[in-house]
């Protein structure tokens, strides 16, 4: 097992975010996270990636513990991510984001970098060389001297992913990569995660909401509801799971006809 | 990329203008005598304008390398024979210049509001005034002091160690902590820095306390004499005047220096990695970057520069006290980068260059015409610098938030990889 999660929870006050969820990813397979709005996807994300710690449980990465790393010290080890809402960094190019992202893996020193060494020279060289195959990739090559900030939403995306590739994962936790996007954009974005497990040989893990992308290209489903773990399994299992159908369903529908407007009344 | 190729090249205006203005300047030497003291002012903003015109327009890298040193090194110091009073102006803005560089690491790289930054100048211009004077007599036996001026150029290093020292110090627990909560602790180090300088007299006089120190200028020993003592005497220029023009040489080289090695750190692995820091912390952390780390060098590597600007203040200005480094110091240094541009090098010279000569040219031309027209003494302006420095802050942030050189982000150098550089391949 690439990571291997056992009964982690997360306890924000009084709410269980994350309730003694067990999740496993074997290496270069392409997992889905799904389950209904604060279901507790991104915060079961934040605990891997060491931005909250967990209130109990195990984390193991490539047979070793993440609890109590810092984010930088779990993307060090080999866990890269996307976020939900897109934190790219707006004042730089597409390129320097990427660039960014190599960060870990660079060799420069502060005086290396005052010298203008042959370490920075080579550094900086294969940074750029790499950054241009990652944009290459995920065809943002013609924009790297655009700024971040003034691309458009699916490409904004894009770049995320490219981003989190330069840091050179082994595992790549997608926070639900074609939000926003239209359907054109979400199929190339089904063909871009394909290959980076089949061409790049990264583990990925996603949380999405569109079905469509999830039933195609998962391996395995894991769903949650209120933080809890109701069903795991091959994508044709989970969707015909009765649980994971009230989960989505039975609150859609409620939602949907006596929810409204006891929800806009909640709100009001 | 697109923006740039729209602009006209204007690198002949800039030529034309440069030697212009070095023509006026020849011929006001020649006319020295003849000549009020109120033309030269114009002839030094002809100058200034030039310098930004060479950072502003879409100029060659030859008409820049001409203005900058068409103006830099043979106009001002031409303009200092007619009149020293702007070659200290043109000292002090350097200094300045050097020191909002280091500022400019620090809130406009990283993105880290330092409100004591002044803590640091005083480190390093107290570690020169205590030596390079006879304060250090005072505590150490043997009347050792002062020290050969020359040995400033040991004590430039010892005060960039020193400063970043002290810096990593007073930034390890300052800097987990977020925002605001820095900029008033940075606030509260800076005062505590000035209230030490204020106060370290007795029981042990380190530092004279709010007498200040003084360096007694010597020709003998002062820095740089070595060169100034022999040229002044082939120049018949007096050792004085010789010895400023030597200053601002030497200032200038600094200020060159502290380019070169900001915009090199920018062009890095820990440049780009104070940017991310500045424009989103979470996404920062999660590329790799540990934050307290990246933080504690932007931090260090402000306060080196206003150390060892510190040090070359206290020999040039040869007096200081611990009015000189308190809070509106700080804020002075800030509107500075402000003024200038976050995160824009040549922005951030400009604002050094704006503030002090507001501070030393305009304002005290203004109070020597209200004193002339009788007008009572509270409207002097010289009196309300800290309130020119807030309405400069205020008003940047709503008319031009990005600065009067805002800061531009490098296109790629993507093209000299494919020719070349590529096939040599890397690993
Ligand atoms: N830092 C926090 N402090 C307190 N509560 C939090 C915090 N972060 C998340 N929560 C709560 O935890 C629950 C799970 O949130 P989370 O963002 O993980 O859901 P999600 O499954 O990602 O939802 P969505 O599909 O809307 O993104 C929500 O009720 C949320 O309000
Ligand atoms: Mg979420």
């Amino acid at each position: 097992m690439l990571l291997n999660v056992e009964k982690a929870r997360k306890v924000f006050g009084g709410l269980v975010a994350v309730n003694d969820v067990t999740f496993q990813v074997p290496e270069k397979t392409i997992i889905s996270v799904i389950g209904p709005n604060g279901a507790g996807k991104t915060t079961f994300f934040n605990m891997i990636t060491g931005i909250y710690q967990p209130t109990s449980g195990v984390i193991n990465f490539d047979g070793k513990s993440l609890i109590g790393l810092r984010p930088d010290e779990v993307t060090t080890k080999g866990i890269a991510r996307t976020f939900q809402n897109i934190r790219l960094f707006g004042a730089m190019t597409t390129l320097e984001n990427v660039l960014v992202g190599r960060h870990s893996r660079a060799k420069t020193s502060y005086l290396d970098a005052i010298l203008h060494n042959s370490t920075y020279k080579a550094d900086e060289r294969a940074g750029l060389l790499r950054a241009k195959e990652l944009l290459e990739f995920v065809g943002l090559l013609d924009k790297r001297d655009e700024l971040a900030a003034n691309l458009p939403y699916g490409e904004q995306r894009r770049l995320e992913i490219a981003r989190a590739l330069a840091t050179n994962p082994k595992l790549i936790l997608l926070d639900e990569p074609t939000a926003g996007m239209n359907p054109q954009e979400t199929e190339a974005t089904k063909h871009l995660i394909r290959r980076l497990r089949d061409d790049q040989g990264i583990t990925v893990v996603l949380i999405e909401h569109d079905m469509r992308v999830v039933m195609t290209i998962s391996d395995n489903v894991t769903v949650l509801d209120y933080g809890t773990k109701i069903a795991e399994g091959l994508p044709h299992e989970v969707r015909n799971n009765p649980q994971v159908i009230e989960a989505y369903l039975g609150r859609g529908a409620a939602a949907g006809e006596f929810g409204k407007t006891a929800e806009g009344g909640e709100a009001a | 990329m697109k923006h740039t190729a729209s602009l006209p090249d204007r690198s002949m205006l800039l030529i034309a203008s440069t030697i212009i203005s070095g023509i006026i300047a020849y011929v006001m030497i020649l006319q020295k005598n003849n000549i009020e003291s109120y033309f030269v002012t114009p002839v030094v903003m002809f100058f200034c304008f030039n310098l930004y015109f060479a950072s502003a327009w879409n100029v060659s890298r030859v008409a820049k390398i001409v203005a900058f040193v068409g103006v830099l090194f043979i106009g001002i110091p031409m303009i200092g024979f007619t009149n020293s009073l702007y070659l200290q102006v043109a000292v002090t803005i350097c200094i300045f210049a050097a020191m909002s560089l280091g500022l400019n690491v620090v809130v406009g790289f990283a993105g880290l509001l330092d409100l004591g930054y002044a803590a640091f100048f005083a480190v390093g211009a107290y570690l020169w005034a205590i030596f390079g004077g006879t304060q250090a007599n005072e505590f150490i036996a043997g009347n050792l002091f002062p020290l050969n001026g020359n040995l400033v150029f040991i004590f430039i290093p010892i005060a960039l160690f020193v400063a970043a020292g002290v810096g990593a110090l007073l930034g390890l627990p300052v800097l987990k902590v977020k925002g605001d909560y820095l900029a008033i602790i940075t606030l509260g180090l800076g005062e505590v820095i000035r209230v030490l300088a204020n106060n370290l007299n007795k029981p042990i006089n380190i530092t004279n306390g709010s007498q200040g120190v003084r360096i007694a200028p010597n020709p003998e020993t002062s820095p740089l004499a070595f060169i100034t003592v022999p040229l002044s005497e082939a120049t018949g220029i007096p050792f004085f005047q010789m010895q400023l023009t030597m200053y601002y040489v030497l200032v200038l080289l600094v200020v060159l220096a502290v380019v070169i090695f900001t915009s090199r750190l920018d062009n890095s692995r820990i440049g780009r990695a104070w940017v991310a820091m500045r424009e989103d912390e979470v996404a920062a952390q999660a590329m790799g970057i540990p934050l307290v780390r990246t933080k504690l060098i932007a931090f260090a590597t402000g306060a080196s520069f206003a150390g060892a600007m510190g040090v070359l203040y206290a020999a040039v200005i040869g007096f200081i006290n611990p009015n000189d480094f308190n809070f509106e110091r700080s804020t002075q240094i800030l509107a500075m980068v402000v003024l200038g541009g976050l995160g824009s090098i040549p922005g951030v010279i400009f604002g050094a260059a704006i503030v002090v000569s507001l501070n030393q040219l305009v304002l005290v031309e203004i109070s020597r015409v209200i004193g002339l027209l009788n007008l009572p003494p509270r409207f002097d302006p010289t009196q309300y610098q800290q309130l020119i420095y807030g309405v400069i802050l205020i008003s940047m942030m709503i008319v031009r938030p990005k600065g009067l050189i805002p800061a531009k982000r490098n296109p790629a150098k993507l093209e000299n990889l494919e020719h070349g550089e590529l096939a040599k391949g890397v690993k």
